[in-house]
């Protein structure tokens, strides 16, 4: 019999909180920094968390994600992973930045000068008086918090220890890394990034490592006319990872982002993406490919694009693998302004369940008022292709081998939104050599 | 309508001649008048004086009372819901008639005849037949089909109370009871104790609960085990009154092996004030037993600026309790001031059937937030939705869904598609679909897209001197053709021309 909820006629979608709750609030806000360029900011995303409160399960923003274990004081304590980081992107030219727990680390990093960009810690930026963090910093985030309330983005905003700020000038050679790793089992992590893209700019962002036994990570991307942005973040693997992140990003005339997330387990994951189309002939492209094996995982992608000029072209394309008991998520949106014509949204969310106690909750919506666009969203759920696996056992491929195949090929989709081709293949093979160790538990 | 008269193509000029019609008949609504009849109201407001007097005017049993007063206790501590895309004034609960019958139907009416003859000319003049005779009228060429083959058996409902239902003694030889609801509980109340309030439960929301406690009338249907009902079935709602609200209650039980058509339309005439409509359907369907409802809903959708029409909010729900039960709903909503409605499959049985059909068009300032829920409980279970939604003048359309595949749903399917169409750049169409998968050998599909009238296939009928609104009917009832074949075919004639005059007044 199903619960009361399900067969009710009501479909809530009330978005918004009511009270804070005092106690829970200022355990999770702390001190926040009185001094320094970003004080103002941080004070006023403080005042924010405490109009909007912490979220409660019964919000329709949190439908499918219970928020608990954000809300609680602190995190669920996490042993350090004996194992080295991961060695992904080691093999790249690029430049590194790497943070330890919630500390900027110059042991751990490479020299930070770079033709075309500017980089610094968030630490170090916040002590030179007059720098133009304290423009940038959350001001994309506060203008994200319409018309659904985003807390613990304005509580990373408020309470945020380091991060990196970067301006990108020009166009830049190498990629930049963001690393994070761990030295306490305790860590609660607040890292908070501010990337400012100039006309023309371009930049490779590259994240991965582990935040904490709990993180917060906000990213704020400004791009300015023509400025290009990609993004690639790949979480570690076989980690209990409790973790929130947003990324906000606003893409101005003829900007581009292309943002892509690779996720290999993990414990409790939101990871949510607010892009504003602010210019005419923007084009931004958010992805994610998400494997989860295993009771405890849940992953939850909540996406919202905004299209408030002409001729914008988005794309978000999501690909969840679930088995053993793992739930996966997705919320995503579309929104076309009136006048923001000729707009082309595109959305997919699809999701392979390799057993019966895995499941996957979508909530894939439009919200459309202009009138000359073309958008579309699909969504679909289903188990391993039987006609396709009877064809590749039939040619001698084991089972176990033909569901790493064919999950692969589910995946493909996802994985060719990494334009650059050198990057995209150290992806894919992280990602088959995952799927070969756990392919044991998928069969 | 306009255009009908002005088809003949060989009237060149035809187009400038349409035009100015359409311009004169914008925003026309022709169900828009109203019956002068003396009517006996109930006191304004809602209490449990209100909903015992309800109770005692139907004749009706203790337990019935009961059951409502239970509803109306519940519905005081409960919340207006406010989650949907809509936005409309504070609705006053206290400042409307919970119930009003035409004076003349103080002594219930033994048959039509005794009916006062203003009431039966009203649906005359709706085109509904109250003889039995009879066809729905109102569809050009339908009288030249053969007789037999339309014949609809029509239960009237005006206002608070049930007018008459037609071809009683026809269908009671098959074992078929049709009647008001009223009736029912009077005459079979095991049946009623039996299912009412077992689909959507007194307490499942705000509009339901309150429809729990006050309805006045509605149609009852007990098709028996084995029997495919001979005609087709048909409620016709019409609210009359002046700040009046309707509150019906529909109960279809289709027992084993069992086969209905049923037909739903609604109209009320043009008021100023905005009219309260809360209704609950609740269909029960046994093993290997089908049912296919049919909506066309026309209330007054208000004027071209929002003044005045109905709030529809509507429960409507089918629960395939047995295997191989099968329900189809198609609805074609063109009326309506605010839509809140959601009919919803419960696929409990194993290899049971949903499908939803649905023409939402909204125009002007109307507002609709409307959709399904699938909820997929048994083995194998099946479900369809086709949903079309037209937005036009300052409208708001909202596609609102959800499918569910329980874990022990194994083998079950949905495919969904939902499409908007947006005429003019001050409307907005909308998709919320939720879909909840908990098995892996279940399938769910779900596409959606939004698009406008497009320009090739405008310009097409344009260069073959069709008038543009015209085109732009030709082009709607292409992309609505899906759920147009959905419906029976008196309705698909009718819904369609619907569409043509729903959008009235959008081009341009």
């Amino acid at each position: 019999m199903p619960d009361a909820a399900t067969l009710t006629q009501q479909v809530p979608t009330v978005e918004g909180h009511g009270a804070p709750a005092p106690d829970a609030l200022s355990l999770r806000l702390g001190e926040v920094p009185a001094a320094g360029p970003t004080a103002a900011a941080r004070a006023a995303a403080a005042a924010r968390l405490r109009a909007m409160g912490l979220p409660r399960p019964r919000d329709e923003y949190w439908r499918y994600t219970d928020p608990a274990p954000f809300n609680a004081a602190s995190p669920t304590l996490l042993p350090l992973d004996t194992r080295a980081d991961s060695a992904l992107f080691a093999d790249v030219d690029r430049l590194r930045l790497t943070f330890v727990d919630d500390r900027f680390d110059p042991a751990e990093s490479d020299d930070l000068a770079l033709s075309g960009v500017e980089i610094l810690p968030l630490s170090r930026a916040e002590a030179q008086p007059g720098h133009w963090v304290a423009e940038a910093y959350g001001r994309l985030e506060a203008a994200s918090q319409h018309p659904v309330p985003r807390p613990f983005a304005a509580l990373n905003t408020a309470t945020a220890t380091d991060g990196a700020v970067i301006r990108v000038t020009g166009v830049v050679t190498k990629p930049v890394q963001i690393v994070y790793r761990r030295s306490d089992p305790a860590a609660d992590v607040v890292c908070h990034h501010v990337l400012r893209l100039d006309d023309g700019a371009e930049l490779t962002l590259l994240e991965n490592g582990l935040v904490g036994a709990r993180g917060n990570v906000v990213i704020e991307a400004d791009l300015a006319p023509g400025a290009r942005l990609h993004h690639i973040a790949a979480h570690r693997a076989g980690h209990a990872r409790v973790a929130v992140t947003h990324l906000f990003a606003r893409v101005a005339e003829g900007a581009a982002l292309k943002s892509f997330t690779l996720s290999l387990d993990g414990a409790h994951v939101r990871s949510e993406a607010m892009v504003e189309m602010a210019g005419d002939d923007a084009v931004a492209h958010v992805a994610g490919a998400v494997l989860g094996n295993g009771e405890g995982f849940h992953h939850d992608d909540t996406i919202f694009v905004t299209h408030g000029a002409l001729n914008g072209e988005s794309r978000q394309v999501f690909k969840k693998v679930l088995k053993n008991g793992a739930t996966g998520v997705f919320q995503g949106k579309i929104l076309v302004k009136p006048g923001a014509q000729k707009t082309d949204g595109y959305q997919i969310s699809q999701a392979l369940l390799l057993d019966e106690k895995s499941q996957f909750l979508a909530k894939p919506e439009l919200e459309i008022y202009a009138d000359d666009v073309r958008c579309s969203h699909g969504s679909t759920t289903g188990a391993i292709d039987e006609t396709a696996m009877f064809y590749l056992r039939s040619r001698g491929v084991p089972r176990e081998q033909a569901i790493v195949l064919l999950v692969l090929s589910f995946l493909a989709d996802a994985l060719a939104e990494i334009e650059d081709e050198a990057l995209r293949e150290r992806v894919s093979d992280r990602l088959e050599q995952w799927l070969t160790a756990q392919a044991g538990t998928l069969g | 309508m306009a255009g009908a008269e002005t088809a003949d193509l060989d009237v060149r000029e035809g187009v400038d001649r349409e035009t100015v019609e359409t311009v004169a008949n914008m925003g026309s609504y022709k169900y828009g008048w109203d019956t002068e009849i003396e009517m006996e109201y109930a006191p304004k407001g809602v209490s449990e004086d209100i909903v015992r007097l309800i109770s005692q005017r139907n004749e009706e049993p203790e337990w019935m009372t009961e059951w409502r007063l239970a509803a109306f206790r519940r519905w005081q501590t409960m919340t207006e819901p406010r989650w949907a895309m809509l936005n409309y004034p504070e609705i006053d609960y206290q400042d409307q008639y919970y119930y009003a019958r035409p004076k003349s139907m103080a002594v219930k009416p033994r048959s039509l005849d005794e009916v006062d003859p203003k009431l039966l000319a009203t649906y005359e003049k709706l085109g509904i037949p109250l003889k039995e005779q009879a066809i729905l009228a109102g569809v050009e060429g339908a009288g030249e089909a053969p007789a037999e083959a339309r014949r609809v058996a029509v239960d009237a409902v005006f206002d608070s109370v049930s007018v008459g239902t037609t071809f009683k003694d026809e269908l009671a030889r098959a074992g078929v009871i049709f009647c008001s609801i009223s009736e029912a509980i009077r005459e079979h109340p095991e049946l009623v104790r039996k299912y009412l309030g077992s689909v959507v439960p007194q307490s499942d929301n705000y509009f339901a609960t309150l429809n729990s406690a006050v309805f006045s009338d509605g149609s009852f249907v007990y098709i028996p085990p084995g029997v495919r009902c001979p005609m087709e079935l048909s409620t016709y709602f019409r609210i009359n009154a002046e700040n009046t609200g309707q509150f019906e209650r529909t109960l279809i039980i289709a027992d084993k092996g069992s086969h209905v058509s049923y037909l739903e339309g609604c109209t009320a005439p043009k008021r100023d004030t905005a009219q309260l409509h809360a209704a609950v359907v609740e269909i029960v369907i046994l093993e290997d037993a089908e049912v296919k409802y049919s909506t066309v809903q026309n209330w007054f959708p208000g004027d071209e600026n929002g003044k005045g029409g109905i709030y529809n909010f509507v429960t409507k729900r089918a629960d395939c309790r047995e295997p191989r039960a099968k329900v189809m709903w198609t609805q074609v909503e063109t009326g309506s001031a605010i839509t809140w409605k959601y009919p919803s499959c419960i696929l409990r049985g194993d290899d049971s059937q949903g499908e939803f059909y649905s023409i939402a068009i909204a125009n002007n300032a109307q507002q609709a937030d409307t959709g399904t829920k699938m909820i997929h409980l048994g083995k194998n279970t099946r479900s369809r939705i086709v949903s079309k939604g037209i937005s036009a003048g300052r409208a708001q359309n909202t596609y609102r869904g959800l499918v569910s595949m329980h874990p022990r749903a194994a083998n079950s399917r949905n495919y969904t598609q939902c499409d908007s169409l947006l005429i003019g750049d001050k409307c907005g169409a909308h998709t919320v679909p939720y879909i909840e998968v908990k098995n892996t050998s279940s399938r769910v599909e779900h596409e959606a897209t939004t698009s406008k009238v497009d320009d090739d296939q405008l310009f097409y009928c344009r260069a073959r001197g069709v008038g543009e609104e015209e085109a732009v009917a030709l082009v709607v009832n292409g992309f609505c053709r899906e759920v147009l074949q959905a419906l029976p075919m008196e309705f698909a004639m009718e819904a369609q021309s619907l569409v043509a005059i729903s959008l009235e007044g959008s081009v341009g």
